[in-house]
């Protein structure tokens, strides 16, 4: 077993050339829009919040309209650390990421509980708690003024932040980038493919031997800790921290960005900051009092029309086109359809 | 020999409802058990209360001597459980290889034998499950509770909606379960001509209970109960036929 398992994890995890044409594009835009970095970094931060929402949305199938509740806390976290104890990043990173996993651990036993509608309301009830205590514990968060006095020192001692966000982009890119890896690496693993078992079906994944309860706390906590890291990039990239941190638009928003880009496949997430933010900063130059009205249609407009009917269309475009490049690819497809 | 399985008194069914009643069930290592039963007779509801997905009203399951009354199903599975659904109910978003390595156990079922035993499965191993007919999910899904390394097969009416030619492949492979690798096996089948030849032993269900235990061999030509029970051993035209099989 392990031979032929361990060949499929492999293949699985094998990377493809349009994989690395895409994070070579992305590290290229460092020097390819050297006037693009503040909303480039802006994207990367918002990719890796996306990204976190998928491992427990478009693998596990756990909805939820409380993320912003572990980015906040990451933000905050990173913000009052930064600010009062150690203001080297990676440090920072890894602590807010490590308390947001904590909060993730903490809080997946509520979501566990009850169906879709029971977690979209808990996860929400969570975020919304998480936001009143920011604003009411004004004396360490600030309020409703925010965390001022935020000041990171250099990533390890090297890497000063610039005020034209190119450091910032940098180093969000280089967090996103690592992070993508492990998370594509958990996802091609048997606890991967056994998550998308119970995304499919959560009773006959437990009946066939999947430990779906442990499963979702490990996933969720995962995710919890991604997007703390998340919360914490913007926080020192930026270097002040809000209660829009904690906000429900924010929760609202990385949804968003997976219904665009897709869920269940990690570049959805990628991707969809990349149209989501681009988007809107095209409808907000355009209309700046009416963006919101556009973005709305898109949103009608694409679940109505289906995301993954057009991405269909698009991949069986891409294939007729290969097969039309290399004769017999085409024939051998169809042998292996039923 | 001692029991591998041992279930006592099991009532069970849902929410308030009591579908089986005092179900006593024993099964040694290698023995196959043929569970037969009309329709709504509450087959499918005791092998759900085996592997824990029921509301237990009472009685006790011990798999090997280990009390599993109280287990989650994850844990009965672990513990040796290997449950073929009624629907098949394969994972139809993970590829046939997928649906395997993501449950597999280590034990001497692995990929390699499984694909000698379902040679069409290794043909098929990068379709989604949802692409496979239902034969080929029918193999899938009896190939995924190999995986698990079990020590009793759970098949829930393994040849029900499948094609003739299918239903005779598909109970040749449970026959080389059984008889060669020898698996300990219970088998829910509404007709008993297709598993009486491959069981040892047999039990009807009648509105929850269990009426009538024979061994296989014996029920087969005892066309007095297959007829009281199933209905079966009279054919169309009023002449006594007792059910066989060829394999």
């Amino acid at each position: 077993m392990r031979d032929r398992a361990e060949a499929l994890i492999l293949r699985r995890a094998r990377w493809r050339p349009a994989e690395y044409v895409f994070w070579l594009l992305a590290f290229a835009a460092l020097v390819l829009f050297p006037d693009r970095h503040l909303i480039l970094n802006e994207i990367a931060i918002l990719a890796l919040f996306a990204v976190s929402l998928d491992l427990i949305l478009g693998y596990a199938g756990l909805v939820s309209l409380g993320h912003a509740a572990f980015f906040g806390f990451g933000a905050y976290a990173a913000g009052l650390l930064a600010k009062h104890a150690v203001a080297e990043p990676v440090i920072g990173l890894v602590a807010a990421g490590a308390g947001a996993a904590l909060l993730g651990f903490a809080t997946s036993f509520l979501v566990l509980r009850g169906t879709d509608l029971t977690r979209l309301m808990v996860t929400l009830g969570v975020a919304l708690i998480l936001g009143e205590i920011a604003n009411q514990a004004a004396w360490l968060t600030g309020g409703a003024d925010g965390l001022q006095g935020v000041a990171m020192d250099p990533i390890i001692g090297v890497f000063e932040f610039d005020l034209f966000g190119r450091t910032a982009y940098a180093y969000s890119l280089v967090t996103l980038f690592l992070l993508f890896v492990a998370a594509r690496r958990l996802v091609n693993s048997p606890l991967g493919l056994s998550l998308t078992a119970i995304r499919d079906n959560p009773l006959r994944a437990a009946a066939v031997g999947v430990p779906v309860n442990p499963r979702l706390v490990a996933v969720y906590t995962v995710s919890a800790a991604y997007a703390g890291i998340a919360g914490a990039l913007l926080a020192q990239t930026t270097q002040f921290v809000s209660l829009d941190v904690l906000d429900f638009h924010r929760s609202a928003d990385v949804l968003l960005v997976l219904v665009i880009g897709g869920a269940g496949y990690l570049y959805g997430g990628i991707v969809g900051a990349v149209l989501f933010r681009l988007v809107q900063d095209l409808l907000a130059g355009l209309t700046p009092q009416y963006w919101h009205f556009w973005i709305g249609l898109i949103l009608v407009v694409l679940v109505l029309m289906g995301r993954e009917r057009m991405t269909s269309g698009v991949a069986a475009l891409a294939r007729a086109g290969v097969d039309r490049l290399r004769p017999g690819a085409g024939r051998a497809t169809k042998e292996l359809r039923p | 020999m001692p029991d591998l399985l041992a279930v006592e008194n099991l009532s069970a069914g849902y929410g308030e409802a009591i579908v089986i009643s005092e179900v006593s069930l024993r099964l040694r290592n290698g023995e196959a058990l043929a569970v037969l039963g009309r329709n709504g007779t509450g087959k499918t509801t005791l092998l759900n209360s085996l592997i824990g997905v029921t509301r237990r009203f009472g009685g006790t399951i011990a798999l090997d001597g280990r009390d599993l009354t109280q287990a989650r199903p994850e844990q009965r599975a672990a513990a040796g459980f290997g449950w073929v659904p009624q629907e098949r109910n394969i994972f139809r978003s993970l590829t046939v290889e997928e649906n395997l390595t993501a449950v597999a156990r280590p034990g001497p079922w692995d990929l390699s034998r499984i694909y000698r035993l379902f040679p069409r499965l290794e043909e098929r191993r990068r379709n989604l499950g949802s692409q496979l007919s239902g034969g080929e999910q029918q193999m899938l899904a009896i190939a995924r509770a190999l995986v698990l390394n079990p020590r009793v097969l759970l098949l829930d009416e393994p040849t029900e909606g499948l094609a003739p030619i299918i239903v005779e492949e598909l109970l040749r492979t449970l026959k080389r379960l059984v008889r060669e690798e020898g698996l300990a096996a219970i088998v829910v089948e509404q007709h008993a001509h297709k598993v009486l030849a491959i069981t040892d032993n047999a039990v009807i269900l009648e509105r929850g209970r269990i009426v009538h235990a024979a061994p296989s061999v014996e029920l087969r030509s005892d066309s007095v109960a297959l007829e009281r029970h199933l209905g079966v051993a009279r054919t169309a035209g009023g002449r006594r036929a007792a059910p066989s099989v060829s394999l």
